[in-house]
């Protein structure tokens, strides 16, 4: 039973995983940026819903209202004063000023945070769970967690799919000469991405903060893992990302009840056995 | 009279390359004027940089008098002049009817809707949920050219629409002009095919090297004229 326990624990944290893959999944998807400050900017975020929480007295769910606003203006700021000039031809600029700017972010926070590990405090909730059975538990927590991740990708599925903003963001990212024949300004549908981008990966980060410590430095694990999950769950598809978040907490949780210092490498594991198998992941949609 | 659209002067290069030297183009109100020349003439780098995708100085580009030679390719489909470029250039990503709804994106009120788009192609109507990759060359023309009404153009720039097509296909997507036109819509067309050109234009322009070596109305032209300003022989 707590194979089944720690199994269906790790299913739903990979919720979490999946909300950080989205992010970047979206950057990447609409401008072929890839982010490597994207683990600093969840942990960014993280400090920021710490500031609100312990200024304003919130809890830290409720703390979401101004942190996820607040990085979606950061977003589109970022985007439009800074990004937007790196993309063209080359993807060695935007790579390189994202890795500048993780450096910043981490050394910032250093600063202004010190290097002591910090956590959220949700009270009761945390622990509590749903008992399904005797044995069998599900934390109300995680269940929240996988619950948020579904809701996200779902409405962003409809944004993209459904919208005319959604229109823009794919045909940008197929050709966006052509894009901006017909009315599209891609600097600002760029930076309206890395603004979405943002918002959700605010949300993963107050996940983040209250169910684990963090501190100034824990940005670029939670890069590696948002990779992990677009990678296994395929480019291009947001519900195969939430699918490679899942394999992702599965593994970990597999990892962890064989022996609680395996947890993370169980999950770098896992995306390497995908890796060899389907090397485009589970369910790729790109075709190029 | 201001005309419609007029260039003067307009130089373009890609890098260090020239490929325009000083092209002076005049489009009047309802007129529909040809473009005619070689492979790498300039024909197409003339149509990208009117609309904007490759820079020019301001004032080289005057459309309703105004200046719009610094402007972005938005700014300028929402002025009304709209691209149909060559290649077709369809979102792979899009379905037919979301490839029609992008001309939307300009916000540029007019009489053009979907309903208007598949009365004036029927077929696209029928494949309007199937992916733009799935249609046949000639439908695919016909979305491109429909994304361009789609933003309500008072001048609608086509480039090399004939390319890669059967003549039969030709036939029914040039067949759309004259009623596109009827409708108020001023036209640019840029054409391999010097009959077809000739046919539908008021006035032909021959570029050779980026530069204009024939501006005359198809009537009174020869051959011997066409062929001396196309290959300078």
């Amino acid at each position: 039973m707590d194979w089944i326990n720690g199994i269906l624990q790790g299913a739903l944290i990979g919720g979490l995983y999946a909300l950080f893959a989205a992010g970047l999944s979206l950057m990447f998807g609409v401008m072929r940026l890839v982010n490597i400050a994207h683990g600093d900017l969840i942990v960014f975020a993280a400090y920021l819903g710490l500031v609100v929480v312990q200024t304003l007295g919130l809890s830290p769910f409720v703390s979401l209202v101004i942190v996820v606003p607040t990085m979606f203006v950061l977003g589109y700021i970022l985007q439009r004063g800074l990004l937007n000039f790196t993309l063209g031809g080359d993807i060695l600029p935007p790579l390189l000023v994202t890795f500048g700017l993780s450096i910043i972010i981490q050394n910032a926070l250093l600063e202004g945070f010190s290097a002591d590990s910090q956590k959220l405090q949700a009270g009761n909730f945390e622990t509590a769970s749903l008992h399904i059975s005797d044995q069998l538990a599900i934390g109300w927590f995680p269940f929240v967690i996988f619950l948020t991740a579904v809701a996200v990708i779902a409405l962003l599925e409809l944004l993209i799919y459904r919208t005319a903003l959604g229109r823009a963001f794919r045909a940008t990212s197929d050709d966006a000469d052509t894009a901006r024949l017909y009315g599209v300004r891609n600097r600002h549908v760029y930076a309206l991405a890395t603004a979405l981008s943002l918002a959700v990966i605010s949300i993963a980060a107050i996940f983040l903060a209250v169910r684990v410590n963090f501190d100034p430095a824990s940005g670029p694990a939670r890069l590696l893992y948002a990779f992990e999950a677009v990678i296994i769950g395929g480019l291009g598809s947001l519900w195969g990302t939430l699918a490679g978040g899942v394999v992702l907490g599965v593994a970990q949780a597999v990892g962890a009840q064989l022996n609680p210092g395996w947890e993370s490498l169980a999950g770098h594991l896992a995306f390497l056995v995908v890796l060899i198998l389907r090397p485009r992941g589970l369910f790729p949609k790109l075709v190029d | 009279m201001t005309a419609l659209l007029a260039t003067s002067g307009l130089t373009a290069f890609y890098g260090d390359f020239q490929a325009l030297f000083g092209v002076d183009l005049a489009v009047e109100e309802g007129e529909a004027v040809a473009i005619i020349g070689a492979n790498g003439a300039g024909k197409s780098t003339l149509l990208r940089t009117i609309c904007g995708l490759l820079p020019a100085p301001s004032d080289r580009i005057r459309y309703r008098g105004a200046a719009i030679g610094s402007l972005s390719p938005a700014d300028i489909v929402s002025r009304g002049i709209a691209l149909v470029p060559e290649g077709r250039k369809l979102f792979p990503s899009l379905s037919v009817e979301e490839n029609l709804l992008m001309g939307q994106q300009s916000g540029r009120k007019g009489p053009w809707n979907l309903d208007r788009v598949y009365t004036l192609f029927p077929i696209l109507k029928e494949r309007r949920r199937q992916a733009s990759t799935s249609l046949s060359g000639g439908q695919q023309q016909m979305a491109a050219i429909g994304r361009a009404l789609m933003t309500n153009p008072e001048l609608l720039l086509c480039d090399e629409i004939s390319l890669g097509l059967a003549p039969i296909v030709i036939r029914d997507v040039y067949g759309a002009l004259p009623g596109i036109r009827a409708g108020g819509t001023s036209l640019v067309v840029v054409e391999q095919d010097i009959n077809r050109a000739l046919a539908l234009a008021d006035r032909v322009y021959c570029l050779q090297e980026g530069r204009v070596t024939l501006e005359a109305k198809p009537a009174s032209l020869t051959r011997e004229q066409i062929k001396l300003a196309y290959f300078g022989v």
